[in-house]
């Protein structure tokens, strides 16, 4: 499935995120895979997107700007293939 | 492991100045081992009296979970032959610290594969370090391949996907690798191939047992078709000096992203560095593990500026960043030169010009034979200590 930042997502429950300076650790327990989010403001995207009714939208609120926005989807994406993140209902 | 998006300057920059606890770490539960493989990087074999206790290690796993360690590689000796292994297990789990956790297979009954198939946080490692009973119970002792391959058909009957079936590379194994894939692809599980290091008793082997250069230059190509099908644990990052990076944070993580807890609790800077110069500290201090790790000076000299030495002028040192300490220590070569296995044949020289005598040996031996005697072991104690122990 491709990925559509206009759709609402959230980072999957077996997902654990460890802040550090560079941006974060995230750690996915069922699939035991590693991956380094280089950068603080795609933590805070990741945090942000369950409550936020878009990906788009949860870009927005970390303060991505327009010129930005285009590296930080394609990131999203990297973490949706490997089910770091997921697609939630849209009513959730 | 990936790296996702948004350049706020290199990775490895960041992991060489160290992280505020360790990305994951390995764990060493007991010195205790049935098998007795000659290249033992901890010369496992009998247990210590003085191993950490089931509390001990609990207040580890606590401390892990507050540091969020999201995972530890627990291994030994043979982890399993702890009697409080698999509360243990349930424990670090319950506490959000996944396990990968290494085994001979002797104690996978179909009923501990089932139950570790049920479980999501932890994985199972299977060593095995020949395709064929022959290659591999020449290191790892007579049965042994049966052993391992039964625990891998537990596993996969159980429905474990995805377990590990580990193998050190050595000059005897490097031409069965297209077969230890096969055997992974088999019970549905993923190889891991590491490096022969020349640590605890795989000193005495090493010379003898460690790839050629040929060989080396073989298995680097054969990682490098497979990409992240195969994993490697970081293992092989000297050979990116070939050219191409393999898959991988390509650096030595010791004192900076991983260290090693052994069983008495002692902290080394990582798996292969069980020796008084890689010490920071131990669990039981005051402060706990997160004290070690955070204020040892051992841990923030590693973290600090390296001089590449006499590597330094080299122009791929910054594809294999002078390679592996704990192959340099245990080969007796400087710490500030070229891995002994230097892909440019660096290390050769300095290898055949060294009084392999004078190579540093650690003191800290479970063995449960005396280690295979060198040449030039003349300690007048060695036959005498034979005697004392009654086992031969």
């Amino acid at each position: 499935m491709a990925f559509e930042l206009e759709r609402p997502w959230a980072l999957d429950d077996r997902v654990a995120l460890r802040p550090e300076p560079f941006g974060a650790l995230a750690y996915h327990f069922g699939t035991r895979r590693l991956s380094f989010l280089k950068s603080r403001k795609l933590l805070d995207i990741v945090r942000g997107l369950g409550e936020h009714a878009s990906g788009r939208e949860a870009c927005t609120a970390a303060g991505v700007s327009d010129a930005e926005l285009p590296a930080y989807a394609r990131a999203l994406e990297t973490l949706a293939a490997s089910g770091m993140i997921r697609e939630r209902a849209a009513a959730s | 492991m990936s790296a996702v998006a948004a350049p706020v300057g290199r990775l490895v920059d960041h992991f060489e100045s160290g992280l505020d606890a360790p990305i994951c770490l390995t764990w060493e539960l007991t010195y205790a081992c049935n098998l007795a493989c000659v290249h033992c990087l901890s010369s496992s074999g009998r247990r210590d009296p003085r191993e950490l206790s089931t509390d001990e290690c609990k207040a580890v796993i606590d401390e892990l979970q507050r540091m969020q360690v999201f995972y530890v590689n627990v291994g030994g000796g043979e982890p399993t032959v702890r009697r409080d292994f698999w509360e243990l297990l349930d424990y670090a789990t319950a506490h959000d610290v996944g396990v990968k956790f290494s085994t001979n297979g002797s104690r996978i009954t179909p009923e501990i594969a089932a139950r570790l198939a049920a479980s999501d946080y932890v994985d199972v490692q299977i060593s095995v370090d020949g395709a064929t009973a022959e290659v591999n119970d020449a290191v790892r002792g007579p049965g042994s391949y049966a052993t391992a391959i039964t625990a891998m058909e537990r596993l996969a009957d159980a429905g474990f996907s995805g377990f590990k079936v580990s193998v050190v590379v050595t000059r005897e194994n490097l031409s069965q690798l297209d077969a230890f894939k096969a055997i992974a692809d088999r019970y549905g599980a993923q190889l891991r191939l590491t490096r022969l290091r020349p640590s605890g008793r795989g000193a005495d082997v090493w010379d003898e047992l460690h790839p050629t250069a040929t060989q080396q230059r073989e298995l680097y190509e054969w990682l490098l078709a497979r990409g992240e099908e195969v994993l490697t644990g970081d293992s092989f990052f000297h050979l990116a000096a070939y050219g191409e990076a393999l898959p991988g944070l390509n650096l030595c993580g010791a004192g900076r992203v991983v260290c090693l807890i052994d069983p008495v609790g002692d902290v080394y800077a990582c798996p292969f560095a069980i020796h008084e110069a890689f010490l920071a500290g131990n669990v039981r201090q005051d402060g706990g593990f997160a004290r070690v790790w955070r204020e040892s000076e051992l841990f923030r000299e590693l973290r600090g500026p390296q001089s590449g030495g006499a590597c330094a002028s080299c122009g791929f040192y910054d594809s294999c960043r002078g390679g592996c300490m704990a192959a340099k220590f245990f080969t007796g070569l400087p710490l500030d030169g070229p891995d002994p296995e230097c892909v440019l044949g660096h290390g050769e020289p300095l290898l055949a010009a060294r009084d392999a005598c004078a190579a540093p040996r650690s003191p800290i031996d479970h063995s449960r034979r005396p280690p295979p005697q060198r040449a030039c072991d003349e300690d007048p104690l060695t036959d005498f200590w034979r005697v004392v122990d009654g086992q031969h």
